[in-house]
């Protein structure tokens, strides 16, 4: 004999919420370790240029950074002008100031990877070559000869 | 008898968690930094002297203050650049005004004529950086598509999917030769 069942009402059971910060940790943990905070602050603007070929820089503590660029902000464009100028640490410098910084930044190494610094230059796509040839100069004289032009991966083909 | 202690409740946890989160979230900056490597020549006085090198085997690139570029003196387009510098490299005619090669005994590839070619990039001080950013890279690309022909023909993959002493192999019978040479006005 057939039975209509009758239809029962199923309440779904409430999802468990236990899991959930073990799942957000997690996701915590993965920021936490590929993170890399942000050391200087940035006084110049740049947009780097794009190129195909580049190479990632392999070891970050071995690498010292150069930015070039014009001021970021009107203040500062209103106090230096328009002009290109080059960032070392955190406030805007000299050519003549490299050899220094070079000398400072290679004090931190150990004495086995003092060889192996690389300089990465930083510059903005717009700057004329002199200021850049300038630095290169600065940078041979202060004995850094590994250097990087920083680039972004260009997408497609370059025009 | 010993007192329970109270279950801590737990559920602001994920709260906690998620604040952290967010703060790594923000703080965060994924970019890997990247760029075209290149060794400086190492700092000399005497500016004049003029290392020894046959005229055969110096590629002149020239990049001037309006982003012109001439190559051994004639203009050319970027887009051109790596195909004159990968035909000056390998001098497959064997042409006298084209580089020497040497015979080289290199591990896993046997003997190869290594191209003595070095390619000179010089600019102007009014060159544009981005100018000398596609140049750089033109040249580099051609040097990198030599390796790969090269890596294919002898190990059947890609340069960048070989082992690291075939690698090395292949580095030395295809060296990257730009020099960048001593800032010059040029017109």
């Amino acid at each position: 004999m057939p039975v209509i069942r009758k239809k029962e009402k199923k309440e779904i059971g409430q999802i468990s919420t236990s899991s959930l910060p073990d799942i957000v940790f997690m996701i915590l943990f993965f920021f936490m370790v590929s993170t890399s905070m942000k050391e200087t602050e940035l006084v110049v603007k740049f947009k780097a240029p794009q190129a195909t070929e580049i190479q990632k820089l392999e070891n970050k503590s071995l690498v010292s950074y150069i930015y070039v660029g014009p001021p970021a902000t009107r203040e500062l464009i209103a106090k230096f002008g328009e002009a290109p100028k080059i960032q070392l640490n955190s406030s805007f410098s000299d050519p003549e100031q490299i050899g220094q910084f070079i000398a400072s930044e290679r004090e931190q190494l150990n004495e086995s990877d003092r060889n192996k610094m690389t300089v990465c230059l930083k510059a903005d796509k717009d700057t004329r070559m002199g200021v850049i040839t300038d630095i290169k100069q600065e940078l041979r004289k202060a004995e850094a000869y590994k250097i990087s032009y920083a680039a972004t991966k260009a997408v497609g083909k370059l025009q | 008898m010993a007192r329970k202690t109270p279950e801590i409740n737990a559920s602001s946890m994920a709260d906690i968690a998620f604040l952290l989160l967010i703060f790594f979230l923000v703080a965060t900056t994924m970019d890997i930094d990247s760029g075209l490597n290149r060794v400086l020549p190492p700092w000399s006085d005497n500016q004049t002297e003029a290392p020894d090198i046959k005229e055969r085997n110096l590629m002149m690139v020239h990049v001037n203050k309006y982003d012109q570029i001439a190559v051994q003196g004639e203009l050319v387009q970027v887009n051109q650049l790596k195909d004159r510098a990968k035909e000056w490299v390998l001098n497959v005619a064997n042409d006298g005004n084209l580089p020497e090669k040497k015979e080289v005994e290199i591990d896993l590839i046997g003997k190869y004529m290594v191209s003595q070619g070095i390619i000179s990039l010089q600019n102007d001080r009014g060159t544009s950086y981005e100018m000398y950013m596609k140049v750089q890279n033109e040249l580099t690309r051609a040097f990198n598509e030599i390796r790969d022909e090269l890596s294919k023909a002898h190990f059947g993959r890609t340069f960048q999917e070989l082992e690291k002493n075939q690698q090395d192999a292949i580095a030395v019978a295809v060296p990257v030769k730009i020099s960048e040479a001593e800032p010059q006005n040029i017109k």
